[in-house]
C-alpha cells in the first residue's frame, strides 16, 4: 500500500548514483528486496518515495580473479555464490554462510551486497566475508574507493557511508593459498525468526609445523556491529590446535565479545555457551580444509 | 503507471502496472492465473513460487516491474494440454496433495530442482524445499513424489500408487484411490475463495482495536467516508440484526461500538469497502477512534482470582467442568505411591496455508450469497442471517475449496463483515485477510495449565487420578467450553482409573480467543498425563510401555466418565505393535536408555513413548447428525451432496468411495458436492474427527437407500425378485439386460419415483457429563514412539525416528489416512519443537509468519513408520472412526519423554526451549 512511488531500474552504477542523488524525497537502494521490501511492507520501515533497484546492473554481478584477489560484485545473489566454483575454491566460508540463507527462492534474488548493507550484526554473508579480511568497494559520483569491510558498520542496521550517495559496488579478498582454509557455522533457534542466535566464520593458514600460522575469526551478534575477534586471532597465531589451546582461545573469545540477551531469541548465557562450540567447529573444519 | 511486457507460460502480455504491485498480484488478479497462491505475503512460505527465466522466486515479494522482458512459468504452465507434468502426476498418486494450497508452490519449486538436478537425493530435496512450507505436513509424500517423478523423467518408469498393509477388504472402500480434486490442485485450477472475483467487486478492510481491553469512547468515520474510492464505512450502529455472534454462546460483537468494550487486540471497530484494497486500507488510517484502556487480564489462573478485571460482565469463568468417579479419597488411600506435577502448554496457531477470505454479494432476489472456505457452512449461514436480521433462507453460504483449517475455520471472521458491506453497497465485497491479520484475529489453541495427581499401587496399578485444568479461552467463548470439556475427560489418559476427580476452569482473558484446533483440548491433556506416566514409570522402576499396557483401556473397561467400552478398543494392540517395531529397530536393546552417537561426542539419542485416545464426534449429549442427498444425474453419474467441508482431510475421497462401494460404481461415476447451504443438506461441523463417521454414514445410508429404491423400482417393473437384480461396474443387470444409470434414472422417473432422496443420519445417542450413558460413540487410540537426538551442549533437539500405530476402526482411504497420520505427526513435532504463539500483556508478538515457525521439510524424521490397527466400531461406516486429530496428540509427550531419556532433563512445558534445555543439561552435569 504505497510503500513506495517509484521503482527505478538503472543499468549502470553511474545511472544508479544519479537516480539516488536526483531524488527529491526519500530514496533507497534495493537489490533482492528480501530485507528492505519486507520491512517496508510490514511497516517496520517508513515509506520511501523512490527505490533504486541495482539488481539489473551487470557490473555488480561479476565474480572474477583480479591478480591475487577475488572480486565479488555486490549484486551477486546467494544462489550465484553457492554455485560459483571460484568461490567454492577461494571462499568456502562465504559459500557456506550464504547457502544457509532462506530457500532457493530467496537465494535467487537476495544479494551479498544487500546482506552486508543491511548491516545486521549477524548477517550470515557479512560474517563470512569478514573472516576473509574482505575489503569493500564503495562507489560515489566521485569514483570508487576500497575500505576494509569491518569499517563500514556503525550500529545495528547502520553504516558509516551516506546511503543516498554511496553504493556498495563489490568486495575483494585474497585468493586461497596452499594450507589455507575457511569455514562457517551457526546455531538457530527453531522458534521465531530465521536469524542466527550466533554465527561464526574462521579463516586460517597452517604453518610448516602444523600450527595455526594466522587466523581470522568473525562472529555475530557479538555487539552492535559485525564482530572480528582480534584478540582470539592474535592468541591463536603460531599455536598448535589442541584441547588446551582450544580452552584458552574460547576463554579469550568469551572475554572480547559482548553478548546480550534478546527476548524470545536467546539469553546471554546461552550465547556464551555456544561460543566455544562454534569456535571448535569452525576452526577444526578450517584446519581440515587447509590440510586437504 | 508503467508498461510491463513479459511472457507468462509462453504467452506475451503487456499491462499497465503500478510500481509497487507485486508479481503475485499481477498474475492472480490481472491475468487470472490464480494457481499461484499467496499464503504469507512475507517471503516465508514458498506458496507463491513461480519461475523467472527458470529460477524459482517468491512472487509475493517480487515487484512486477522486475519481470519486464522475462519469461515467467507458473503452475498453469507446467502441464502441456491435458498431459500432466510428471511431478503433477506423482503428487496425485503419492498423496502429496492434501488441502492443496501449498501444492502449486511445492511443484514449481520441485520442477526447478529437477531441472537443475534430474536425480535428486533426499538431501537435495530437503535443501530445495527448505522454505516451501506445507501445514498439512505432507512432506514425506512430497519427497516420495519427487523421486517418482524423477524416475519417470529419467528412466521412463511408470508412476505407481504406493501400497499399504492396511485397508482393503472391499471393492473401493479400503483401496488406494486418488483424491477426486487432486488434479485441479496440482494444475492450479483449484478454486479457493480468493480465486473468485465478480465484476464491480469491492474490497473490504477492518479496523482492529489494537488494545487488549478498553472502552470505545469516540469513533469518527467521517474522514474515511470522504476518501475517494470508499463506498461504505460501517460501525456497530449499522448492524441491522444481532450484534453478537458465536458458535455456542453469542458473546462476540461483530463490531464494537461507542460505549462498548473491546476485549482483545483483534476486536473489530469499523469496516470499510472501497474500490481497491489499497484505498480500503488507507481509509482505515482515517478513522479516528478513542479507546480508553482498561486493566487487562491475560492469564487464565489470574482470571479466576477474586479481584481480576472482568472480561465479560457475567464473570471470567466460562465454565467449570467436573468429572467425578468412585471415591477420590479412598483412591488415594489405597495408593502406595502418589505423584503430582503441573504441566503447561502454550497457545498455538493453526497457520492454515490459506488465509481467511469471504466474499459476499446480494442477488437480485435480495438473497445474500457468501463465499467462504468454512468448516461449518450452516453455522456461518445462520450467524450471517442473524447479523443481517433476515431469515436463514435469505442467506446462502457456498464453500469453495479450503486451504487447511485444523479447527481454525469454524468461527466467524470476515463472513458477517462482507455481508454487511455487500448489503450496504449493493456490490460484491471481498474481505481477504493477510497473514498478519489472520494471526491476530482468529481463535487459537487454548493455552493450559494442567495439574495431575496420580495414586498407584507399587505394581503400577492406578488407583486414583485427580487433575485440575485451567484453559485460556481468550476474549470470547467460541468452542472454549467444549474444548476444555475434552481436555477434562482426556486428562486422565486412556487408562482404567477407578477413582477420579477432575476440575477444569475454562477462563475468559483479554488474549485472542481460543477455540477448536486439531486435538481439541485432548491434545493438551495428553501432554500432561503422558509426561506424568513416564515419571511414574521411572519412580516405580516399571517399563514405561508396561505401565501403560497394564492400565490401558480395553474392551469392557469403564472410562473416567463411567462409559463402558463395548467394542473397538485397539489400544493394547497399538501399544504392542509400536513396541515391537521399536524393539526391531533397536535390535532388542532397551530403547529408553541414552545412547551415544558415533562420531558426535556431544550428542545422545533415546526413544520416548506415549499413548493417547480421542473421541470421534461431538458427543456428551450434543446431537450429532448429518444429512446426505443422493441423486442419479441425467448423465448417469451419481451425486452425493452434503454441506460438510473438505479442508484437506480427504472427505471428498471418502464420500466418493462409499457411494461407489454401495452402488458398485466406478469412482469417476460418482460426484461429490459439498458446502452449499442451498443445495447440500446439513452435514454439521467439520470438527471432532467426525466427518468420516457421521457424513460417511449419511452417505452410506443414502446410497443404500437409493440402491433399495432402484431395486424395488426395477423389481416391480420387471417383476423380478430384487436379489436377481445386480449392480456391477456402473451398470444394473436385469433380466440379461445391462442398464446404465442414466437409463435407470429415466425408468425411475417413468415409474414415478424420484431418482433422488435425502437421508438423515442420526449418530448413536450420547449423554452429557454427570449423566449415565455413553459420552461418545467411538474413540480412536494411538501409541507413538519417537527417537530424538539431543545436543548436550547446545540443547538442540532433532526427531530421528517416529514409529506409531493408530486404531482407526477401518482404513477406508489408505492414502488419505497416511497423509493425515504423517501430517499430524509433523504438526506434533512442530508443537513440540518449533511453534509457540506468543502473547505479551494481550499483545501478539508472533504477528508475522516469520515469528511463528511451523515445521518445514527439515523437521521430517529420517524414518517414519505409520502402522494401523483396524478394530472396527459397530456403528461406524465399515467399522471406521475418526483419524484427523489423534495423530498430533501423542507426539509432544513422546518427544519430551525421549529427551528425558536421552539427557535426564524433565520438561513440564512445550515447546522445547533449547536455551533452557542446554542450561538444565549443564546443571545435571551430564
Ligand atoms: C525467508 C528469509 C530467510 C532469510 N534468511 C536469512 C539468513 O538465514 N541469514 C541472513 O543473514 N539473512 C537472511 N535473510 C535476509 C536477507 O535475505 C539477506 O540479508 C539478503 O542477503 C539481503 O539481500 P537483498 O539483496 O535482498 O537486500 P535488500 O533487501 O534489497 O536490501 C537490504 C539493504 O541493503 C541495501 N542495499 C542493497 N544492495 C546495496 C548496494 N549494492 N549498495 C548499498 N546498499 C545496498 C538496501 O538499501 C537495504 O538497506 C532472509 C530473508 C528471508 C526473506
Ligand atoms: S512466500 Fe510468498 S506467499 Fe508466502
Ligand atoms: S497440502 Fe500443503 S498446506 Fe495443505
Amino acid at each position: 500500500m504505497n510503500h513506495f512511488q517509484e521503482y527505478l531500474q538503472p543499468k549502470s552504477i553511474e545511472e544508479a548514483l544519479n537516480d539516488l542523488s536526483s531524488a527529491t524525497g526519500s530514496v533507497a537502494v534495493i537489490a533482492g528486496g528480501t530485507d528492505l521490501l519486507l520491512e517496508l511492507r510490514q511497516g517496520r520501515h517508513p515509506a520511501i518515495e523512490r527505490l533504486v533497484d541495482v539488481s539489473g546492473i551487470d557490473s555488480l554481478r561479476d565474480v572474477r580473479v583480479e591478480g591475487d584477489h577475488i572480486y565479488l560484485g555486490a549484486g551477486v545473489t546467494h544462489k550465484e555464490i553457492i554455485s560459483n566454483p571460484l568461490l567454492g575454491e577461494h571462499a568456502r566460508c562465504v559459500v557456506e554462510g550464504c547457502g544457509l540463507i532462506g530457500g532457493p527462492q530467496v537465494r535467487n534474488v537476495a544479494t551479498i551486497g544487500g546482506n552486508v548493507a543491511h548491516a545486521l550484526p549477524a548477517g550470515d554473508g557479512t560474517i563470512s566475508l569478514l573472516a576473509l579480511d574482505t575489503e569493500v568497494q564503495l562507489a560515489t559520483a566521485e569514483g570508487t574507493s576500497w575500505e576494509p569491510l569491518i569499517e563500514i558498520f556503525r550500529g545495528p542496521g547502520e553504516v558509516n557511508f551516506d546511503r543516498k550517495k554511496v553504493l556498495i559496488a563489490g568486495f575483494r579478498f585474497r585468493t586461497k593459498d596452499e594450507k589455507e582454509g575457511s569455514a562457517f557455522q551457526r546455531v538457530m533457534r527453531p522458534q521465531g525468526v530465521a536469524i542466527a542466535i550466533l554465527n561464526m566464520a574462521a579463516w586460517l593458514k597452517i604453518g610448516p609445523d602444523g600450527e595455526i600460522e594466522r587466523t581470522r575469526i568473525s562472529c555475530g551478534p557479538a555487539g552492535p556491529k559485525p564482530f572480528r575477534a582480534y584478540q582470539t586471532e592474535k592468541f591463536l597465531a603460531g599455536k598448535k590446535w589442541d584441547d588446551g589451546v582450544y580452552q584458552q582461545a574460547a576463554e579469550i573469545l568469551g572475554g572480547e565479545v559482548s553478548l546480550r540477551t534478546s527476548a524470545h531469541r536467546a539469553t546471554k548465557e546461552y550465547r556464551h555457551k555456544l561460543l566455544p562450540v562454534l569456535l571448535q567447529k569452525v576452526i577444526e573444519k578450517a584446519i581440515h580444509r587447509a590440510n586437504l | 503507471m508503467k508498461n510491463l511486457t513479459f511472457v507468462v507460460n509462453e504467452k506475451e502480455h503487456t499491462l499497465e502496472i503500478n510500481p509497487d504491485e507485486m508479481l503475485s498480484d499481477v498474475l492472480r488478479y490481472r491475468l487470472g492465473l490464480t494457481g499461484t497462491k499467496v499464503s504469507c505475503g512475507e517471503a516465508e512460505c514458498g506458496a507463491c513460487t513461480v519461475l523467472v527465466d527458470g529460477d524459482p522466486i517468491l512472487s509475493c515479494n517480487y515487484p512486477a516491474v522486475k519481470a519486464r522482458g522475462k519469461h515467467i512459468t507458473t503452475i498453469e504452465g507446467l502441464s502441456e494440454g491435458e498431459e500432466l507434468h510428471p511431478l503433477q502426476e506423482a503428487f496425485i498418486k503419492h498423496g502429496a496433495v492434501q488441502c492443496g494450497f501449498c501444492t502449486p508452490g511445492q511443484i514449481v519449486t520441485a520442477a526447478a530442482l529437477l531441472n537443475e538436478k534430474p536425480d535428486p537425493t533426499d538431501e537435495d530435496i530437503e535443501y530445495a524445499l527448505n522454505d516451501t512450507l506445507c501445514r498439512c505436513g505432507t512432506y514425506p509424500m512430497i519427497i516420495n513424489a519427487i523421486h517418482a517423478a524423477a524416475d519417470k523423467i529419467n528412466q521412463g518408469k511408470l508412476i505407481e500408487y504406493p501400497s499399504f498393509d492396511f485397508g482393503g477388504g472391499h471393492d473401493v472402500v479400503g483401496q488406494v484411490v486418488p483424491r477426486p480434486e487432486a488434479k485441479e490442485k496440482v494444475t492450479g485450477e483449484a478454486i479457493y475463495t480468493d480465486d473468485i472475483s465478480f465484476p464491480d467487486m469491492l474490497y473490504g478492510a477492518t479496523l482492529r482495536a489494537g488494545v487488549p481491553h478498553g472502552r470505545v469512547k469516540t469513533l469518527d468515520i467521517s474522514k474515511a467516508r470522504e476518501l475517494p474510492g470508499v463506498q461504505a464505512v460501517l460501525t456497530a450502529e449499522d448492524i441491522p440484526g444481532r450484534l453478537n455472534h458465536g458458535l455456542i454462546i453469542q458473546d462476540w460483537p461483530a463490531l464494537v461500538g461507542v460505549g462498548q468494550k473491546v476485549r482483545y487486540v483483534g476486536d473489530a471497530i469499523a469496516i470499510v469497502a472501497a474500490d481497491t484494497q489499497d484505498i480500503a486500507r488507507q481509509a482505515l488510517d482515517l478513522i479516528e477512534v478513542d479507546i480508553e484502556p482498561l486493566p487487562a487480564v491475560t492469564d487464565p489462573v489470574d482470571a479466576y482470582k477474586e479481584d481480576a478485571p472482568l472480561v465479560h460482565e457475567s464473570g471470567n469463568l466460562l465454565k467449570h467442568i467436573k468429572v467425578n468417579k468412585g471415591d477420590i479419597q479412598k483412591g488415594f488411600q489405597e495408593a502406595e505411591v502418589v505423584f503430582e506435577d503441573t504441566f503447561y502448554t502454550p497457545t498455538y496457531e493453526h497457520a492454515f496455508m490459506e488465509p481467511e477470505c469471504s466474499i459476499a454479494r446480494v442477488l437480485e432476489d435480495g438473497k445474500v450469497e457468501v463465499y467462504v472456505g468454512s468448516q461449518i457452512p450452516y453455522s456461518d449461514r445462520d450467524q450471517v442471517a442473524e447479523a443481517l436480521g433476515v431469515p436463514y433462507h435469505k442467506v446462502r453460504v457456498k464453500g469453495p475449496l479450503v486451504g487447511g483449517g485444523f479447527g481454525g475455520k469454524e468461527d466467524i471472521v470476515g463472513q458477517i463483515h462482507a455481508a454487511l458491506l455487500a448489503n450496504a453497497t449493493g456490490k460484491p465485497v471481498k474481505i481477504l485477510y493477510d497473514r498478519h491479520e489472520s494471526l491476530l484475529v482468529h481463535p487459537k489453541r487454548h493455552a493450559t495449565q494442567i495439574t495431575v495427581k496420580l495414586g498407584l499401587k507399587k505394581d503400577g496399578t492406578l488407583t486414583a487420578a485427580q487433575t485440575e485444568l485451567y484453559g485460556d479461552t481468550g476474549a470470547y467463548a467460541s468452542l472454549g467450553a467444549k474444548v476444555m470439556g475434552r481436555a477434562t475427560t482426556h486428562s486422565t489418559g486412556p487408562y482404567v482409573v477407578p477413582n477420579v476427580k477432575i476440575d477444569c476452569y475454562a477462563m475468559y482473558t483479554n488474549n485472542p480467543p481460543a477455540g477448536a484446533f486439531r486435538g481439541f483440548g485432548a491434545f493438551q491433556a495428553a501432554f500432561a498425563i503422558e509426561n506424568m506416566m513416564d515419571r511414574v514409570a521411572e519412580a516405580l522402576d516399571i517399563d514405561p510401555i508396561e505401565l501403560r499396557r497394564k492400565n490401558a483401556l480395553r474392551e469392557g473397561s469403564i472410562t473416567n466418565t463411567g462409559q463402558v467400552l463395548h467394542d473397538s478398543v485397539g489400544l493394547v494392540e497399538c501399544i504392542d505393535k509400536t513396541a515391537q517395531a521399536v524393539m526391531k529397530i533397536t535390535a532388542g536393546e532397551d530403547p529408553f536408555l541414552s545412547r551415544a552417537v558415533p562420531g558426535e561426542p556431544n550428542k545422545r539419542r533415546a526413544w520416548g513413548f506415549s499413548v493417547t485416545f480421542k473421541n470421534t464426534g461431538l458427543g456428551e449429549g450434543a446431537p450429532d447428525n448429518a444429512s446426505a442427498e443422493i441423486e442419479i444425474l441425467v448423465d448417469g453419474r451419481v451425486e452425493t451432496r452434503i454441506s460438510s467441508a473438505e479442508i484437506g482431510q480427504g472427505l471428498v475421497t471418502v464420500l466418493q468411495q462409499i457411494t461407489a462401494e454401495e452402488l458398485k460404481l466406478p469412482l469417476e461415476q460418482v460426484n461429490i458436492y459439498l458446502s452449499d447451504t442451498d443445495l447440500t443438506p446439513d452435514g454439521g461441523p467439520t470438527t471432532g474427527s467426525r466427518q468420516t463417521y457421521i457424513s460417511g454414514n449419511a452417505a452410506k445410508f443414502a446410497a443404500i437407500t437409493l440402491r433399495n429404491k432402484i431395486l424395488s423400482t426395477l423389481s416391480e417393473k420387471y417383476n423380478l425378485p430384487p436379489d436377481e437384480i445386480i449392480l456391477d461396474k456402473g451398470l444394473v443387470h436385469v433380466n440379461g439386460r445391462k442398464l446404465t444409470f442414466a437409463e435407470v434414472r429415466s425408468l425411475m422417473k417413468e415409474e414415478g419415483h424420484e431418482p433422488k432422496l435425502l437421508y438423515e443420519y442420526k449418530s448413536p445417542e450420547t449423554t452429557p457429563l454427570g449423566e449415565p450413558g455413553d459420552k461418545h460413540f467411538a474413540y480412536s487410540f494411538a501409541a507413538q514412539a519417537v527417537e530424538v537426538e539431543v545436543d548436550l551442549v547446545t540443547g538442540e533437539v532433532r526427531v530421528v525416528r517416529a514409529v506409531g500405530t493408530t486404531d482407526v476402526g477401518k482404513a477406508i482411504n489408505p492414502l488419505g489416512l497416511q497423509g493425515q497420520t504423517e501430517g499430524g505427526l509433523i504438526m506434533g513435532i512442530g508443537h513440540a519443537l518449533t511453534e509457540e504463539f506468543i502473547v505479551e500483556d494481550g499483545q501478539v508478538f508472533t504477528d508475522y509468519l516469520s515469528r511463528y515457525r511451523m515445521p518445514s521439510i527439515h523437521h521430517v524424521p529420517d524414518e517414519i513408520q505409520v502402522m494401523i490397527v483396524e478394530d472396527p466400531t459397530s456403528d461406524g461406516p465399515y467399522g471406521g472412526k475418526g483419524v484427523g486429530e489423534i495423530s498430533t496428540m501423542p507426539v509432544p509427550p513422546a518427544i519430551v519423554n525421549a529427551i528425558y531419556n536421552a539427557c535426564g532433563v524433565r520438561m513440564n512445558r512445550i515447546p522445547v526451549d533449547q536455551d533452557w534445555l542446554a542450561g538444565e543439561i549443564a546443571k545435571e552435569g551430564r
